[in-house]
């Protein structure tokens, strides 16, 4: 009964990863026919690359301060969005727009909002008297603004799918507990960082690890916000993989650097399992 | 310790529909154990919500110790409660949940430790301080519950059906801890049932609710023996009080006030005969409960149950008819149309 799932899975999964490993030890080009075994050293190689580190370095601060912002302002949602009030419907439709539609189509949106020539941002800014007319900010072209810039964008397409599940978890506190709070005397922010956060901490591991995956192992904002620059300041693991082993036709690269993410993930999907596990024991 | 009283107390959840709570006028006297009765959707715990701050009354005033505390939040009125699931903190052990309103009062450590100690002391659950809520039965749950009310030395406590979640046979040891407790303490109680046994031997006084009204406030043997209305009358014991119409009054009377008659008994002026076709009986191990119609006379056709001490009769066979008699002393009238209480009328 299980081997149609396993051989999905052995063919869409098992048989890339492992292509992507024997690539990874090899010196494999687009184009080229031949394959030598050379060990570890492309890892030794992109090691030692300058961007390859920075990358690493992006690719961490990338995920951090997105998964940051989407936990505060996905509980915030979803503290906004538990009760009943005139509209909830519509804005709940709203807040799950940006993932629902296709991020790519997202981003080229952002990609105009952001423009350095046409953006609605500065031409607002500008108009408001809040930057200067001349030198308005370039969002996409100034490293520090770009890197901003695809960790908000990110967050506004990641965001609704935390809400989702954190809203879940804010719906499964019995009522009591908040009431119980309230006649034992404590405030709303005892009552929030107490009793509410902790026990919702299972469901906010659960948030986490899944936009963790989620940020790590994805390049479409930044791959159509920035291309990576401006000079490689936004550029992450997964873009750097792909221009060297498909722009770059360096396969055997690419695949070392993408198989570099895979012990970070495999500890999250680990862990993510184990919470799971915890959850439905608990 | 401070006495409750509501004045004229009114909730309606939505405008213009019926109230869940309807001009309630209570008193809580120093010290009591009261009990709010009624069946569900009757309005009680919306009252006891109210009385703990936990939901706003659409009219009328609250007062705990003199005071009007309608604008005060829960924590101000000082009061506790033990909700009907206990509300127990999960993430946090025995100790963090009897702590947790001292932390929120920012009583210094060392303090609130004792003092939660005393508290689980008292209640005998100070070996379980390290557990948490998950770890504990539901009558253990229930000493944590009451242990975190207990900390704070509320003015009064409030208990909502903090006995429903426990099977049958723990729930008759609680009630007797909770009754224990209660005396110990000495702080005034208000306690909502929809259990008349419960009721019935914890509480110093009953509120029997319907309806969003209070239909009757007294002691258990009061409510009991002198019903206010066919309400109280029948939503208080089991089976309920017989209740027979005869023109304009309905006359009432208890199960166990309906004995047989006896062989030899002559008719006398101070009892009601009937004869009783028997339909249905029920044995249960202490007593008998007999199902039956009244045959013939004024009442033909009338529904009557019997409840008898097992020990008192041989089992009836159905459809078989016995004579059966009522003190008149014990007959209860009400009017036909309110059904509220009346004086008595004579009935040959």
């Amino acid at each position: 009964m299980l081997a149609p799932a396993i051989l999905y899975v052995l063919a869409l999964v098992g048989a890339p990863f492992l292509l992507a490993f024997v690539y990874a030890v090899g010196d494999v080009k687009v184009g080229s026919t031949e394959y030598h075994f050379v060990g570890l050293h492309n890892f030794a190689s992109v090691l030692q690359s300058p961007s390859f580190r920075r990358a690493l370095r992006n690719s961490i601060v990338f995920t951090v301060c997105s998964q940051i912002l989407v936990l505060v302002g996905g509980n915030i949602l979803a503290l906004v969005l538990k009760d009943a009030f005139r509209g909830r419907r519509l804005i709940r439709f709203l807040v799950l727009l940006p993932w629902v539609a296709p991020v790519s189509i997202g981003s080229i949106g952002w990609k105009w909002i952001l423009d350095s020539l046409y953006s609605v941002v500065n031409w607002m800014l500008i108009h408001l008297h809040l930057v200067p007319e001349f030198s308005p900010p370039m969002w996409l072209g100034d490293p520090t603004l770009a890197m901003i810039s695809v960790i908000l964008v990110h967050t506004w397409h990641v965001l609704p799918f935390a809400t989702v599940i954190l809203l879940a978890g804010w719906t499964a506190i019995p009522r009591d507990i908040p009431e119980a709070c309230a006649v034992d005397g404590a405030g709303y922010f005892r009552t929030l960082f107490q009793i509410t956060i902790p026990m919702l901490l299972p469901i906010i591991n659960v948030a986490l690890l899944f936009g963790i995956v989620f940020t790590f192992t994805d390049m479409t904002v930044i791959y159509i916000l920035t291309r990576g620059g401006p000079y490689d300041t936004t550029q992450v693991l997964p873009s750097l993989a792909f221009f060297t082993g498909i722009l770059g036709s360096d396969l055997a690269e690419g695949a070392a650097i993408s198989i570099f993410l895979l012990p970070l993930l495999v500890l999250v999907a680990w862990r993510m399992l184990r919470t799971a596990h915890r959850a439905e024991v608990g | 310790m401070a006495i409750v009283q509501t004045r004229a107390l009114t909730k309606t959840f939505r405008q213009g529909s019926v109230g869940a709570v309807v001009g309630v006028d209570l008193e809580s006297r120093e010290g009591e154990f009261l009990v709010l009765l009624g069946p569900s959707g009757s309005g009680k715990t919306t009252l006891l919500r109210m009385i703990a701050g936990l939901e706003e009354p659409t009219s009328g005033e609250i007062l705990i110790g003199g005071i009007v505390v309608n604008d005060r939040t829960p924590r101000e009125r000082r009061i506790a409660m033990v909700f009907q699931s206990y509300a127990l903190y999960p993430h946090l052990t025995v100790l963090g949940n009897i702590v947790f309103p001292l932390k929120a009062q920012k009583m210094p450590r060392a303090d609130r430790e004792k003092k939660a100690q005393w508290a689980a002391d008292l209640l005998g659950i100070g070996h379980l301080l390290a557990r948490r809520p998950r770890e504990l039965s539901g009558g253990e749950r229930q000493r944590v519950a009451l242990a975190r009310a207990l900390v704070r030395e509320p003015t009064v406590f409030l208990l909502d059906e903090p006995l429903s979640n426990l099977d049958a046979k723990l729930r008759a040891s609680a009630r007797e801890e909770l009754e224990q407790f209660q005396r110990r303490v000495g702080t005034t109680m208000i306690y909502v049932t929809h259990d008349q046994v419960e009721a019935m031997a914890m509480g110093d006084r009953v509120v029997v609710m319907h309806q969003g009204r209070v239909r009757q406030i007294g002691t258990p043997a009061d409510v009991y023996d002198n019903p206010a209305d066919t309400f109280v009358a029948t939503f208080l014991g089991s089976p309920p009080m017989n209740l027979v119409p005869a023109d304009k009054v309905v006359i009432g009377f208890r199960p166990e006030h309906l004995v047989p008659a006896g062989s030899s008994a002559e008719p006398s002026p101070t009892t009601l005969s009937l004869l009783l076709r028997f339909e249905n009986e029920e044995y249960l191990g202490s007593e008998r409960i007999l199902y039956g119609r009244v045959a013939g006379g004024r009442f033909d056709g009338e529904k009557a149950v019997s409840r008898l001490p097992a020990t008192f009769h041989p089992s009836v066979g159905s459809g078989s008819v016995l004579p059966f008699q009522v003190e008149r002393s014990k007959l209860k009238f009400f009017d036909s149309e309110t059904g509220a209480r009346r004086g008595p009328v004579p009935i040959e």
